[in-house]
């Protein structure tokens, strides 16, 4: 079994894993919980300055598919609801009972650099590894000017790095939000504050659903409803290319990576640390499935790391960062065409209706004389958008072939058809 | 059976296995209805096919990946018009047909996974669901016509056909030789496959549309007559189904326990409670066919120790199912195939059977082997099929057994329209029969477009 031993900020984790601050990391009890079922880290729910806040019920609203599997939960829960110095004892106790286990305080402050900084100490001296800066809640803590009021603007998430950088001597993560036009200017910001890794993606601003019974937005609050924190799976895609911007931009690659969103499987995070996470957190996955799903992200990394011949995380560790291009790096010579493989198609007529309609008529439906369909890929038509392959319910029976061409590679910067290009001459 | 089901089943215990059959009244439904959490699960797993063989594969050519899609978004009602629509009779067809040959057979799930989406049964759930709602009824009638349109009989085939007249705008009377609708829906068909009187509770959804009205104890022949008819109507509709029964043409055959099994089943579903029906100790069934297996699988449910079910050739020729054969079999019925039964035994009370075995010559015909056996029974049924009557269809052709119909589903008889198991469409279902109705009356609009153009 592949050692999946890893060391993020300078702090050595048992394995890439560890809980986001959130309902999970709230009390002693569950992050015992946690630790005993293999995580390797947990980042405590996000302290603040007494007295604790007040959460409302209820608190969660779902985006389900149709087989009612949770593709995302939106939130609207604030920040630990409990005493300071309660969060702090219980922090003590685990770390002296999982001495080998990683804990991170989360922290949040209005934007006051006397507070930021008395709470960064009290949280240093119960004994965590490094203080995490909630800068990015979208609901509730921001209409109080915290969270991502903080994060979205990049001056404030540079000053208040640099407050707790001061004011303590362990690493600090800044957890940035995805709620801002580009991630790079905060990721820049934390950078310069000194951060010694950032974490993201927080939670996407979002209305998750209506009840249209009642016409009021959910989760219902006595009658009304407000945006909230959406994660899970569905965030995925929105926290990689954050992330893999954050890894291949010369003034950001030099921070390390806490990478969050969606993180469900063992792929997922295999994914998040290829495109620059030194580790990753995860929280919805194990909301909806308990704490036991990190053995499946363990055993599933070992497994392919074991087939793969990798020994640590580190040697896969942003290994897909060089091959994130711009669109204008893309060589336009490059063709695949779709090809069907008839042996395996089970003839629902997907592939068919869906270029048919939506694409470029590409695959046509013939009647076989002995009954049935045939489906035939049209190559003259085909421009490879591989529209088809994903909508196929059954995996290899369209496959995207390379069109072998003697033409090099040409980008559209170098294209003929390309006005700028023209101009540029 | 999904997962779901059996367990579904085991609590329920309506798993009808011969072990506890004990705990089952032997008339509670075949497949339990789905829970909305089933027919979630189950409509996820459609893979929503363009141009779908399931649909090819209907014979009312219910569009079922829209219905199923339907479902899946939590629009069960959306769902059964869609079923309607095609098939106003989709509540018992969910129920009775044989779907493993028609539509779950095409299903393209079968070809890499072998197992089908259980389109009946979200079928059923959709039509019961709309039909459980106290809604106004879901289809509108066009402008009236003033046409009248008789039809004969009110089988699957003479209400789809009235249902779809009326829709047209056309004025409906509906002659019954029985004192209720329904037909074989309502006669014909195992307890098992139509629970909660749901025979009925379709024909008073079905006459919901309007502008139907049904006359009872009118029997072709006897109480109308066609000639009449087709001078009082503009057009009309036959569908009359089968209203004979083939004999085995062995002395003996009128013995009080040797009966038709379509008249046994008919008697058990007229029967309440259904406990009181007398069923035989041994009883045999001769036959191979659908019917034959529900009253093998009733008598057997109803009490009956043992119960033979005896078919001349193999069970690939038999016209059950596999389905319905391995219902038989597990519910206790003794099958025994390649014989032919060749004397009714009786020494003053019904004493047994006795059979030769037979087998293929060598040009494929079926004889006897001359080597015999014997049955003790106390009940006999015969399931070796229906006939027509043909003295009640004066003025209408027929050849093998059938009402000659043209592609428009008119007979010989000029504005006379036939449909159901009385012609020669399809196989003799209550699908195919829905499907004839419906098609005759688009065609009689068709037909007194023209007349009166």
């Amino acid at each position: 079994m592949a050692d999946l031993s890893c060391k993020i900020a300078g702090i050595d984790s048992l394995n890439p894993f560890w809980l986001a601050s959130a309902p999970p990391t709230d009390k002693k009890y569950n992050v015992v919980r946690a630790f005993e079922a293999g995580w390797g880290g947990v980042v405590w729910k996000t302290l603040g300055i007494d007295p604790p806040v007040i959460n409302v019920s209820s608190r969660y609203g779902a985006h389900h598919d149709q087989n009612r599997r949770l593709l995302g939960i939106n939130n609207i829960e604030l920040i630990s609801d409990r005493p300071l110095v309660v969060n702090l004892q219980e922090i003590r106790e685990c770390r002296k009972e999982y001495p080998d286990h990683v804990i991170i305080g989360s922290m949040m402050a209005p934007i006051e650099e006397r507070v930021w900084k008395d709470l960064a100490q009290q949280i240093a001296e119960s004994g965590v590894h490094g203080i995490e800066l909630n800068l990015g809640c979208p609901h509730g803590m921001c209409e109080r000017g915290m969270g991502s009021a903080i994060g979205q603007v990049p001056e404030m998430v540079e000053q208040v790095t640099r407050w707790v950088k001061d004011a303590v001597d362990i690493p600090v993560f800044t957890k940035l939000t995805p709620n801002i036009t580009n991630i790079l200017w905060s990721a820049e910001a934390a950078y310069k504050g000194g951060a010694d890794a950032v974490s993201l993606i927080n939670t996407v601003n979002s209305i998750i659903s209506v009840d249209i019974d009642n016409m009021i937005p959910e989760p219902v609050v006595d009658g009304k409803g407000t945006h909230g924190g959406y994660c899970g799976s569905a965030v995925k895609p929105i926290a990689l290319n954050m992330i893999a911007e954050i890894a291949r931009t010369p003034e950001t690659k030099n921070l390390e990576i806490s990478g969050i969103g969606g993180i469900t499987t063992w792929k997922d995070a295999v994914e998040f640390m290829a495109l620059g996470s030194n580790a990753v957190q995860v929280c919805t996955a194990a909301m909806i499935y308990g704490f036991r799903v990190v053995d499946d992200l363990i055993d599933g990394m070992s497994q392919w790391m074991d087939d793969k011949g990798y020994t640590s995380v580190e040697q896969f560790t942003r290994a897909a960062v060089p091959q994130v291009a711009d669109w204008n790096e893309l060589n336009m010579n490059y063709d695949t065409k779709a090809v069907i493989n008839t042996d395996n198609c089970i003839e629902c007529g997907r592939c068919h209706i869906a270029c048919e309609d939506t694409s470029h008529q590409a695959i046509t439906m013939t009647d076989k004389p002995e009954g049935g369909r045939v489906f035939e890929v049209v190559d003259e038509e085909c421009v490879g958008c591989n529209l088809c392959y994903h909508i196929c319910p059954v995996p290899d029976c369209i496959t995207m072939e390379p069109v072998k061409t003697d033409k090099p590679p040409m980008t559209w910067p170098e294209h003929p058809l390309n006005p700028m290009r023209a101009a540029a001459e | 059976m999904t997962i779901l089901q059996a367990k579904q089943a085991q609590k329920s215990g309506a798993n009808h296995s011969v072990a506890d059959s004990h705990t089952d009244d032997g008339f509670s439904d075949l497949h339990p209805a789905y829970s909305t959490l089933q027919a979630m699960a189950e409509s996820n797993r459609c893979l929503y096919c363009y141009d779908a063989p399931c649909v090819t594969a209907c014979p009312t050519s219910i569009d079922i990946p829209s219905f199923i899609r339907k479902i899946s978004t939590a629009n069960p009602d959306g769902a059964a018009k869609t079923i309607l629509s095609a098939n106003i009779m989709g509540g018992t067809c969910a129920r009775a047909c044989p779907t493993e040959v028609l539509c779950e057979e095409a299903c393209v799930r079968n070809v890499a996974e072998d197992t089908a989406v259980e389109i009946g049964s979200l079928q059923r759930f959709a039509v019961d669901h709309l039909m459980a709602r106290d809604l106004p009824h879901p289809f509108k009638r066009a402008p009236e016509t003033g046409k009248q349109i008789a039809i004969i009989g009110a089988g699957p085939a003479g209400l789809s056909c009235a249902h779809r007249a009326a829709m047209l705008g056309h004025d409906v009377t509906v002659f019954e030789a029985k004192a209720k609708p329904g037909g074989l829906n309502e006669y014909g068909l195992a307890a098992y496959k139509m629970t909660d009187d749901f025979a009925q509770r379709e024909v008073e959804f079905l006459l919901g549309i309007g502008g139907i009205r049904i006359e009872y104890g009118k029997a072709l022949g006897t109480d109308i007559n066609l000639q009449a008819l087709k001078d009082s109507y503009d057009a009309v509709f036959v569908g009359v189904g089968l209203g004979s029964t083939n004999n085995l043409g062995l002395k003996g055959e009128e013995f009080p326990g040797v009966d038709d099994a379509i008249k046994f089943i008919e008697q058990l579903r007229q029967t309440e409670p259904k406990s009181d029906m007398p069923v035989g100790n041994n009883v045999i069934v001769i036959g191979g066919g659908n019917t034959a297996i529900d009253a093998a699988v009733q008598a057997k449910r109803l009490g009956a120790g043992e119960v033979t079910l005896v078919y001349r050739r193999g069970p690939e020729n038999m016209s059950a199912t596999e389905f319905e054969q391995d219902l038989a079999k597990t519910n206790g019925v003794v099958v025994r195939y390649w014989a032919k039964p060749v004397a009714i035994k009786a020494n003053g009370k019904l004493m047994g059977m006795s059979f030769e075995k037979t087998e293929l010559d060598a040009s494929g015909k079926l004889v006897g082997t001359g080597e015999t056996f014997d049955i003790p029974a106390d009940q006999i049924l015969k399931a070796i099929g229906q006939k027509i009557k043909p003295d009640d269809l004066a003025g209408m052709e027929i050849t093998g057994g059938k009402i000659i119909v043209d592609d428009t589903y008119q007979t010989t008889a000029p504005g006379v329209f036939a449909g159901g198991d009385c012609i020669k469409s399809g196989e003799d279902l209550t699908v195919q029969s829905v499907e004839d109705g419906k098609q005759a009356a688009i065609a009689i609009d068709a037909f007194l477009k023209t007349a009166s153009a």
